[in-house]
């Protein structure tokens, strides 16, 4: 789960972490008073989407007085900011921070994640902050600094004022610096993270170092105990299908194709999608509706995959297991009682009961076209479009 | 020797009376797995499917003499029923459960660090379809009739992507010694190299088909691994060369994020290191039969 800009801020600042000053406004008027009740004479009104390079896409302006902001928030407010890492549908901007300028001496980046090798928190730093980090590993992979924490005594004072020397920080700023870098790991590790990047890092003239933008993700499966941080979910800010999808317990990826997909286990579904790609045509999802294929979970996914305009044929595959195919089938049959489609559709079947189950579907009315194979799946899927 | 388990594992499992422990404990007796009891906390004493329930695993052991264990406790209580498994002296538990924080698959490991080698649990899994050795033990949830008993070893991340290569070899007539579900989460408790090697010392398998998936480093470990140690033939598939970059594909690890991640990625290093592979799922048996035919 991703959350905003501010709110990131906010938790980290929780940890010790230095930001600007700032507020969220959902209005001009409020704009105007949030930027004089901060102050100073220069602000930042930053649009709030769950995405990076937001400068890029025009989302963060720079304003000089309080009619300015207001200004750039109206101009802001209700757009949808498209940038390389949303999509070409872009995403809305409900709400807008607005925040203090800061006189940028240095920009450094800073970085969290697991390191799936070494099965620890991996911290990453770098004096080029204000690239992404995939800018920095090709194009200054020399100034990237590493260091591994181990999470059952978690990150020592040492390690911190290691980087922090690393990063070329000046020594009356190294306390503050490693408190920082320290206060990012315990958000990491108290908060079920998965991801959290200071991007730029920052120090100011005023000799000040402050988290300028940050992005944190978290554990999905581990929200049942982050009650606080689950409530930043904004679901403006996700796709109305998986959104669809996720609160009916199925795994669903939005694509660009036009063959819908119902598949049961994640591997099979990404198998099933290559094989697709194979015989010359594109998934319009990725949708596992879990191993087990209940009937329910079948009705929910053909909902799912009919309300995506783009499909223009469907496409079952199901490894029948524990749950044989003579139920699978049971369950198809009766989602399409109770839902039209109006592309054609392929079915596999496999696994235990495999010909009891093409039986039931042969004996029922449903018109389908039955595939026995996963490549002849693929094959008579794509040949359907194409007729 | 079987990879992990045989006819004399003997198995407990964890959140015996739940509907799940029920229903799979009752397909793996049916199978012929050496089931000899269970534990749910607070209903020791009492029987189940026959079987004798414990209130903790170190009182299964000391009774049964258990020495194998599954998994079916909610993803909020997995890690506590793993580390207990690891400390009442269980030699091999499979956690099946799906959606276990990834902060505590960590402690998991760590915890699991006190012990030596020798006396060193295997966890398998999470989120994983578990272990089957045919006609000798299953200790998961697959359909054990699509496993036909001879010497290929299979180790998937993806559970229904496993089904569909054992029933592809199936259909060539060509069996399988022990397929091993490692999950598909990005911290798990045995990696593709941990299995691969002990397939490499496994008197019963003659060649191994590894079935990944984009994300993570394990394949790649597992590749550079064989190149380096094994003499057996290894047969691979990287499901996901449609997946988007940044996207989670279902299984919470399946997730390119870092180069060599991706499925191209994958099979180009695995190709260089000597491994053969299945240009896509629906061969996946055609690759293994052609393999085994130049030995």
């Amino acid at each position: 789960m991703d959350i905003h800009e501010y709110q990131a801020k906010k938790i980290l600042s929780n940890f010790g972490v230095t930001i600007p000053r700032g507020g969220i406004v959902y209005s001009p008027e409020n704009a105007e008073n949030k930027a004089r009740e901060i102050g100073g004479s220069r602000w930042v009104v930053k649009a709030q989407i769950h995405s990076g390079a937001r400068g890029k896409a025009g989302g963060i302006i720079v304003c000089n007085n309080p009619l300015e902001v207001a200004q750039a928030t109206d101009k802001l407010l209700g757009k949808k900011l498209v940038t390389n890492q949303t999509g070409p549908e872009g995403k809305i901007v409900n709400r807008i921070y607005i925040e203090e300028a800061t006189d940028i001496e240095k920009e450094l980046y800073l970085g969290l994640v697991f390191d799936r090798s070494s099965e620890s928190i991996m911290v990453v730093a770098s004096t080029e902050g204000g690239m992404s980090v995939e800018e920095i590993s090709k194009e200054k992979p020399e100034t990237i600094i590493r260091s591994k924490i181990e999470v059952a005594v978690g990150m020592q004072n040492f390690q911190a004022r290691e980087l922090a020397f690393g990063l070329g920080i000046e020594p009356d700023l190294i306390r503050r610096a490693s408190d920082t870098i320290i206060g990012c790991y315990k958000a990491f590790s108290e908060l079920d993270a998965t991801m959290v990047e200071v991007n730029p890092l920052v120090i100011s003239k005023q000799k000040q170092i402050l988290a300028l933008d940050c992005k944190m993700s978290f554990d999905n499966n581990a929200m049942f105990r982050r009650s606080q941080v689950s409530e930043l979910r904004d679901k403006s800010q996700e796709d109305s299908k998986e959104i669809f999808a996720s609160d009916r317990g199925l795994n669903y990826v939005s694509l660009d194709g036009n063959i819908g997909n119902i598949i049961n286990g994640a591997g099979l579904a990404m198998a099933s999608m290559d094989m697709i790609k194979l015989a010359g045509g594109a998934p319009a999802n990725f949708l596992d509706v879990g191993g087990g294929a209940t009937p329910e979970k079948i009705v929910k996914a053909f909902k799912l995959v009919t309300m995506d305009e783009k499909v223009k044929v469907i496409l079952v595959n199901i490894f029948a297991g524990i749950n044989r195919c003579d139920w699978v089938a049971e369950g198809i049959v009766d989602a399409l009682k109770k839902i039209e489609i109006k592309v054609p559709l392929v079915i596999r079947l496999a696994g235990t009961n495999v010909e009891k189950g093409n039986k039931i579907l042969k004996e029922s009315k449903i018109n389908y076209i039955e595939a026995n194979t996963l490549e002849d799946a693929a094959n008579k899927a794509v040949a359907a479009l194409n007729k | 020797m079987t990879v992990l388990v045989d006819k004399k594992s003997k198995i407990i499992i964890q959140g015996f009376t739940g509907k799940m422990g029920s229903f799979h404990a009752d397909e793996m007796i049916k199978y012929g797995s050496n089931v000899v009891g269970g534990v749910t906390p607070g209903k020791g004493g009492s029987k189940h499917l026959d079987l004798p329930v414990f209130n903790t695993v170190k009182d299964a052991v000391n009774e049964t003499g258990a020495d194998a264990s599954i998994l079916f406790v909610p993803p909020a209580f997995a890690a506590d029923s793993a580390m207990e498994a690891a400390d009442a002296g269980i030699k091999i538990c499979v956690a099946i459960v799906d959606g276990i924080p990834s902060h505590d698959m960590i402690r998991i490991k760590r915890y699991m660090r006190r012990y030596t080698k020798s006396s060193k649990m295997t966890l398998v899994g999470p989120n994983c379809a578990g272990i089957i050795s045919p006609g000798k033990s299953m200790l998961g949830i697959m359909p054990g009739h699509i496993y036909k008993e001879g010497r290929v070893g299979i180790i998937s991340r993806s559970g229904t992507l496993g089904y569909e290569a054992a029933q592809q070899l199936k259909n060539l007539n060509i069996g399988v010694s022990t397929s091993v579900g490692i999950g598909g989460d990005p911290i798990n408790g045995s990696s593709f190299r941990d299995i691969i090697e002990k397939f490499e010392t496994d008197e019963e398998t003659d060649a191994v088909l590894m079935i990944g998936e984009i994300g993570g480093p394990q394949e790649v470990a597992a590749g550079e691994f064989a190149k380096e140690n094994m003499k057996k033939p290894v047969i691979a598939y990287i499901a996901g060369l449609t997946a988007p970059k940044g996207r989670v594909m279902g299984h919470a690890g399946a997730i390119v994020s870092a180069y060599g991640e991706s499925a191209i990625e994958k099979v180009e290093i695995l190709k260089e290191c000597g491994i053969t592979i299945s240009k896509n799922p629906s061969v996946m048996g055609d690759t293994v039969k052609s393999v085994l035919e130049k030995m």
